[in-house]
């Protein structure tokens, strides 16, 4: 049954060939089976599962189903659930269960689509590797020895190894791409402003963004559209009218213009990696598409104003849990000044702590000007490149990531070498633009992505191409052996 | 020596909205604790702040009062700080880019007119509430004030005594209510003023200055100033030097304390709210708020003063608040502006002892301008008198009708047939025969007694002017 497209499952649903207490109890058995192994999901939510695929049931039933109602989801630790822990994969929210749930969960839920649980990820989204999860590592289902990216690791790998159909993740710096390219899944992160952040842990406010982790370009196309949307309680919820994604999927490619960054192939560039992200843009030209150079010359400033500006405002969102309201509290507290010590010492774990010490120093009186003011300039100047760049072409073209997935450990004593895992990714949050990564084949058994990246609001194009190119690719289709 | 002190004042104004700056809680004084905090007000994990607009409009309003630029582009920051009333860790205000910019606001002491800066004014939310003592060993914390509008109103160091300062903050105090942006109560903590004091010899630079807080009302301002000045003093006399610290006002020994001082102050790592857009404001945006003004105290005056031949005294009465003076005005217009002054006196005297007495606002007085005008207008065309209008008006205040009713169920009509009246001088001449001898050899103070007897005999209701006239004419025959 996991092996079924989104559309055939939809299909089946409707047709009353499966229901959704079936599908839905296939996966919590998947999940029984092998997750102990993959350490994908902090919390598995059986009985809320089933009962909401009792109710999709009746909704089908009754004619009035939607494509995605009935279809289980996984939701990344860091959206919040009522009534279910959201911990965002962090001591510090370990008992922390919101009394509401996050505008997507809302969304996906008016879609009638069973919650199997919730997926582990970096600590408060901090990481490309999922390493640094309170809940211990989760593995690559390619390759349990690897990494499945992060910070959204356990969404992707939940998707790579079927253990849920459809994941929601957030991109903050790569969250989405770098983890679906790692573990050989499709993953948009949209326009920032498109998808609400009501609900969702904050971790850098300017550049938090959701989206869709699929099997299919398709399958993310019919996600997205029911996740995007203006919601007055984010303001900087775009306000526009609703968008079908999957309304472009089948146009041609006929005459689309190329922009292959030559900054994007440069030193740093696994050479497989580039072999194969080239083979994918060959792919695209073959149907049509014309390629162009185009350049992005301030890409190398895209990471040290990232890890500037990310952390300043994640010192701020990360002030809340203070050990007062909610979240970790310190055993027999001395005073207030202790309280506060212990609790966020206690709760926070390496990574969190060092970003939100280079935030608060960033932030700091005298230092300001020189970090955070410099930082937003070189984030004006990276958003300029793209600007300049799609004068030139409709989309870009490039890898996600420098390697495939690298191993567990391998990068956890040096964090700067971690944060470059996000080179191609992070300047495409610095612009609020929209990406997607793609399957585009295999290193040494381990997935590869292709990173599209689009103008403002070009979703359905991204869609569209990646779409297009997996007509004529299987790569998406591909499970690892043991999960088939 | 002579000194020469110099004062700033930051006033905050809590906006009259009916919701939380960023939330839909309510901002109601005096519920239970915690109960108008919700999830965003308690900062919880995900939830977002919304800008509350309605606080916009009132934030324009007092800039185009102080004849202030009003910020195009108004950013709000973040002001980073640990407190457990604190719920984010962060205080949402404006830093770089207020709402308000520089300003002015015009007052007189003694006679003379100051005009007095104000710097900027920047919206920011409010914080919760530390109660402490409640339960015994720790501290309680009520979150139904954190998110209240908060309109931060910050002066030049303009003001140069006490006395100045307190002019300038009940000046400030009355614009605000007249705007309708905030209701004014010190006592609930809707007008608090924090006084930033130093002292200098005249040409020197500015002295380190301390903050003054929490005084909740304009005599204690005036005295937790004084004090200072004088502690000030003292200390640099002897030879000391002034910490730049926070002072708390204890009322009761008339002293003020240490609270913090600038060594231990935070840095508070101010940076843009990356989850609110910036407020852009156009020049529609202020227009539409101008046509909407009241017409402001100070113009008001004037125009009574030019208008209605008022004096300036009553002329201050009449604008000490909006609710006054649109009553004066809808008197005056209710009696087709036939005599402002009467209708003047009649507020500054006996409606607003009334009030006074039953410790109503205007808006709760028991009797509507066009009741007032109804025995004005009666007053007016000689149908009651002045001593006889004050029967009336308790009459009215009491609920026992319109003036006419009254008149009439009670037989108040003033008395003005010439013969009753003859009538009437006739027999008080007659009764006192010495007395008439006495006025006759010159005393001539007893015409009042004259007049006072025939007024009681009529039971007040005899014409006065009459009664004098036809007593001056049988006396000097």
């Amino acid at each position: 049954m996991h092996n079924l497209t989104i559309k055939q499952m939809s299909e089946k649903l409707q047709a009353g060939e499966i229901t959704s207490v079936q599908l839905t109890q296939h996966y919590l058995d998947r999940i029984s089976k092998y997750d102990s192994e993959l350490n994908a999901y902090v919390t598995v939510t059986p009985e809320l599962a089933i009962s909401m695929a009792e109710e999709a049931d009746k909704r089908i039933a009754a004619g009035n189903a939607e494509l995605l109602t009935g279809i289980p989801i996984a939701h990344k630790d860091i959206f919040c659930t009522d009534g279910v822990k959201t911990s965002c994969s962090s001591k510090m929210l370990d008992n922390f269960i919101a009394p509401y749930d996050a505008h997507v969960v809302t969304q996906l839920k008016k879609v009638g689509m069973p919650i199997l649980g919730k997926t582990n990820m970096d600590e408060f989204a901090m990481g490309s590797s999922s390493e640094s999860s309170y809940y211990g590592p989760t593995k690559n289902p390619w390759d349990h020895k690897a990494v499945p990216g992060g910070s959204s690791g356990g969404a992707a790998a939940v998707i790579a190894a079927c253990l849920a159909p459809m994941a929601t993740g957030t991109d903050t710096g790569g969250s989405i791409r770098q983890p679906a390219s790692f573990c050989g899944i499709t993953g948009i992160k949209p326009t920032y402003g498109s998808v609400s952040r009501f609900g969702i842990v904050a971790y850098a406010s300017s550049f938090d963004q959701a989206g869709p982790m699929t099997r299919s370009a398709e399958d993310s196309a019919w996600m997205l559209t029911a996740m995007a949307g203006f919601d007055e309680r984010d303001s900087t919820s775009l306000q526009r009218d609703a968008v079908d994604y999957s309304a472009e999927l089948t146009n041609s490619l006929k005459g689309l213009k190329v922009g292959v960054p030559a900054e994007y192939f440069g030193e740093g560039l696994d050479p497989d990696v580039e072999t194969l992200v080239r083979a994918a843009i060959a792919e695209i030209e073959k149907q049509g598409a014309e390629i162009v150079e185009v350049h992005l010359p301030n890409k190398d400033l895209a990471v040290p104003s990232y890890y500037v500006l990310a952390p300043a405002e994640a010192s701020s969102n990360l002030s809340r849990y203070d050990g007062v309201r909610f979240g970790h509290r310190c055993d027999n507290p001395k005073n207030l000044q202790d309280l506060y010590e212990r609790s966020r010492s206690e709760g926070f774990g390496a990574e969190v702590k060092r970003r939100i010490m280079v935030g608060a120093y960033a932030l700091s009186t005298g230092f300001y000007d020189a970090y955070y003011l410099k930082a937003q300039k070189l984030r004006r100047m990276v958003r300029d490149d793209f600007t300049n760049a799609f004068e030139h072409c409709d989309v870009i073209m490039g890898p996600v990531a420098p390697t495939p997935a690298f191993n567990i450990g391998e990068k956890t004593d040096d964090p700067t070498s971690m944060y470059l895992a996000d080179l191609y990714t992070i300047p495409v949050n610095l612009a609020g633009l929209p990406g997607i990564s793609v399957p585009a084949g295999f290193v040494n058994q381990r997935p590869v992505g292709l990173h599209i990246v689009g103008p403002y609001f070009s979703e359905a194009k991204l869609l569209n191409i990646a779409h297009q190119y997996q007509q004529v690719t299987d790569w998406h289709t591909k499970t690892p052996a043991q999960y088939q | 020596m002579n000194w020469e002190v110099v004062i700033g004042l930051e006033i905050h104004a809590q906006l009259t909205t009916k919701t939380k700056i960023f939330s839909g809680s309510s901002i109601a004084y005096g519920a239970e604790p915690n109960t108008q905090a919700s999830n965003i007000d308690l900062g919880m994990p995900g939830t977002l702040p919304v800008l509350n607009l309605a606080v916009i409009n009132k934030s324009i309003a007092l800039g185009l009062a102080l004849n202030a630029e009003i910020g195009r582009k108004s950013v709000f920051d973040r002001k980073n700080y640990f407190y457990p009333d604190l719920p984010k860790g962060y205080q949402t205000t404006q830093l770089d880019l207020p709402i308000v910019g520089q300003g002015t606001l015009e007052i007189e002491m003694d006679g003379v007119k100051k005009v007095i800066g104000v710097t900027r004014a920047h919206l920011e939310e409010d914080a919760g509430k530390s109660n402490h003592g409640i339960v015994p060993g720790m501290s309680g914390i009520d979150l139904n004030r954190a998110g209240t509008p908060l309109l931060e109103i910050v002066s030049d160091p303009d003001m140069s005594s006490a006395q100045e300062a307190v002019i300038y903050a009940k000046k400030m105090h009355e614009l605000v209510q007249y705007l309708g942006i905030c209701d004014g109560n010190m006592q609930e903590g809707s007008f608090r003023v924090d006084s930033n004091v130093s002292i200098r010899k005249p040409g020197d630079p500015l002295g380190t200055r301390t903050e003054l807080k929490n005084i909740n009302s304009f005599k204690f301002i005036e005295k937790a100033i004084e004090f200072e000045i004088e502690r000030q003093i003292d200390i640099i006399e002897g030879g000391g030097t002034i910490t730049q610290e926070t002072r708390l006002y204890d009322s009761e020994k008339n002293t003020t304390r240490s609270m913090r001082s600038k060594e231990e102050a935070n840095d508070y790592r101010y940076f843009p709210c990356p989850d609110l857009l910036p407020v852009i404001i156009t020049e529609e945006d202020i227009e539409a708020v101008r046509a909407t003004m009241p017409e402001l105290p100070d113009v008001k005056r004037a125009r009574y003063v030019a208008e209605f031949g008022l004096n300036d005294y009553d002329a201050g009465v009449l604008t000490a608040s909006r609710d006054m003076a649109e009553f004066f005005e809808a008197l005056v217009a209710k009696t087709d502006g036939k005599d402002a002054k009467l209708c003047s006196n009649w507020m500054t005297s006996g409606f607003a002892a009334a009030l006074n007495k039953d410790g109503l606002s205007v808006l709760d007085a028991p009797i509507t301008a066009e009741q007032l005008a109804g025995m004005l207008q009666r007053i007016m065309d000689n149908t009651i008198s002045g001593k006889i209008a004050k029967q009336v008006f308790e009459a009215m205040w009491n609920g026992e009708g319109s003036a006419d009713e009254i008149i009439e169920s009670k037989g108040l009509k003033q008395i003005t047939d010439t013969g009753a009246i003859e009538a009437l001088v006739d027999e008080v001449l007659a009764n006192n025969p010495s007395q008439v001898e006495a006025y006759k050899g010159g005393q001539e103070k007893m015409m009042g007694y004259f007049v006072g007897q025939i007024m009681k005999a009529s039971g007040g209701q005899a014409n006065p002017g009459q009664v004098n006239q036809m007593l001056k004419a049988k006396l000097n025959d």
